[in-house]
């Protein structure tokens, strides 16, 4: 549970601040924002998730660079994408369809193990 | 390594080993802590001790959430389990921590309803789902957890979820690296400090490390070349008689944590007056509770808690891995009775356990070898 994993905003409520959309391992999920209140986060940022809650915002070289680690350690990285993908995050009785936005079970990374930003479009 | 650049990393690896090298005075020996897990487990993975000169020894310390927690705490759990209309939660790697009279799991095969989540909001969501019954989530983990509880015990206040609780079992990194400070077990040169906890609390609280003990820290990043670096930075530091912390991970850890989590926890709870911690004993202060403003939220508050200890069993050792004084591999069940399948010890059970990473990645590094010329014990015994 002491795992950073990194993901990328996608979308962020405006009627709940607190709550963005983001893509995690190719997975998208609904990640509790709340902690990082004075970034600014806009689509388009990356973020260290622990838990379900975003604690740092980093650069894609840094979120490429923690995917990496979570590689190597295999089998508690494969448990905790598995924990998150079977979690239902916040997906509140206000917000039935945060958290539900289910993106391509296939993660988005290569064969070489990079990960690669959603649809390329940065 | 599944790095694109593996083998420029390798050089670079290679290159900064080289100036740690030439930082090593001749004829002294160094003991570093890497007091995180996460850390532990790139050093054995990527098998790093075999990148440093033999006067060079990391000690692995207690920065393992599952690690420290006391099976008397695993059996509170069970018994609050055990109460009418009562669901337990927690993250999945305590499902097999063993307790004094079984693990989750068998509490669950006698008739518990103990439930892993992933995020204490998914025990939320299940407290909204199951009216009639009361959730608990049991929290554990160190400071890079205890924002999560706090924020998920704040929603529960604002949404008036009145069925849901907190088993509260945060504990907090600095007393413990105090009481190892304290320790007479064990002398150290310096500390490689951890990395996702300082994004919480910042380097500041390490200060007194540098100031009272004259010791260096470096907060460190996950890879290879973070670990390298830092205690490259280390060395710098001894070799010009300084003792400062540092930070090398500053791209994602900021000097002063992440001060809205701060809050948020200092909103929620506030320190125990002591903890037992696996191995290190009772440390004072060394663990949170919710706050009295909070007793609706707080399990130990709602329900009777036993509260008893439970000694570790006799063969196992997690207590002096946990403090750094045994290597994993010098306790006497390791590898034989102590397996991840089967584990004995909490050092076994999780994946940030210095055991189970050792077990499952560091056999065929430098002290393994070592090990086995010095100790001449049965090296097939520790073979999986």
């Amino acid at each position: 549970m002491c795992l950073g994993i990194p993901g990328e905003i996608i979308e962020i409520d405006p009627d709940q601040p607190d709550l963005a959309t983001v893509e995690v391992s190719g997975v998208r999920r609904a990640i509790n924002v709340g902690l990082l209140s004075d970034e600014r986060l806009t689509p388009g940022d990356w973020i260290l998730i622990h838990v379900g809650f975003a604690l740092s915002k980093i650069d894609e070289e840094e979120a490429r660079s923690a995917m990496a680690f979570l590689e190597s350690i295999g089998q508690a990285y494969e448990d905790e994408i598995a924990a998150l993908r079977a979690s239902t995050l916040d997906a509140s009785p206000q917000t039935p369809a945060a958290g539900t936005t289910e993106g391509s079970e296939v993660a988005q990374r290569g064969s070489d193990g990079v990960l690669r930003g959603s649809e390329g479009a940065r | 390594m599944r790095f694109v650049d593996e083998y420029r990393d390798s050089d670079k690896a290679r290159a900064l080993a080289g100036r740690i090298a030439a930082l090593c005075e001749p004829g002294r020996t160094y003991k570093f802590m890497e007091v995180c897990g996460g850390h532990t487990h790139t050093i054995y993975k990527h098998g790093l001790e075999d990148y440093l000169p033999e006067a060079i020894t990391l000690i692995h310390g207690p920065g393992c959430p599952v690690c420290v927690i006391p099976m008397g705490r695993v059996d509170d759990a069970i018994h609050l389990a055990g109460q009418p209309d009562v669901i337990m939660t927690s993250f999945g790697d305590m499902m097999r921590v063993p307790g004094g009279d079984g693990s989750f799991f068998d509490a669950n095969a006698k008739g518990a309803d103990i439930r892993m989540v992933y995020s204490p909001l998914d025990a939320l969501r299940i407290a909204r789902d199951n009216p009639a019954k009361h959730v608990i989530f049991m929290a554990i983990g160190f400071e890079t957890t205890v924002p999560s509880t706090a924020m998920t015990a704040l929603r529960a206040r604002t949404e008036g979820i009145g069925n849901f609780s907190v088993f509260c079992n945060h504990v907090t990194i600095i007393p413990a690296i105090k009481a190892i400070l304290d320790s007479p077990d064990l002398r150290l040169d310096g500390f490689i400090g951890p990395g996702h906890v300082s994004s919480v609390i910042g380097c500041a609280p390490y200060e007194f490390i540098a100031r009272d003990y004259g010791k260096p820290l470096v907060v460190a990043g996950f890879e290879p070349l973070d670990i390298l670096q830092s205690i490259y930075m280390i060395l710098r530091q001894l070799a010009e008689n300084r003792s400062e912390v540092e930070n090398q991970y500053a791209r994602v850890v900021p000097w002063e944590g992440n001060l809205k989590a701060l809050d948020v926890i200092n909103e929620v709870m506030e320190p125990r007056a002591y903890f037992e911690w696996r191995g290190l004993g009772f440390i004072s202060h060394s663990a949170l509770r919710m706050k009295n403003t909070y007793a609706d939220l707080d399990a130990e508050h709602l329900f009777q808690v036993p509260g008893g200890r439970v000694a570790d069993p006799k063969a196992c050792q997690c207590g002096e891995v946990l403090k750094g004084v045994l290597k994993p591999w010098e306790c006497k069940v390791f590898g034989t009775a102590c397996t991840p399948e089967t584990p004995i010890g909490t050092c076994m059970v999780s994946s940030e356990g210095a055991c189970a990473a050792y077990y499952n990645f560091g056999r065929f590094t430098r002290s393994r070898v070592k090990e086995a010329t010095v100790r001449h014990s049965t090296a097939q015994g520790v073979q999986p």
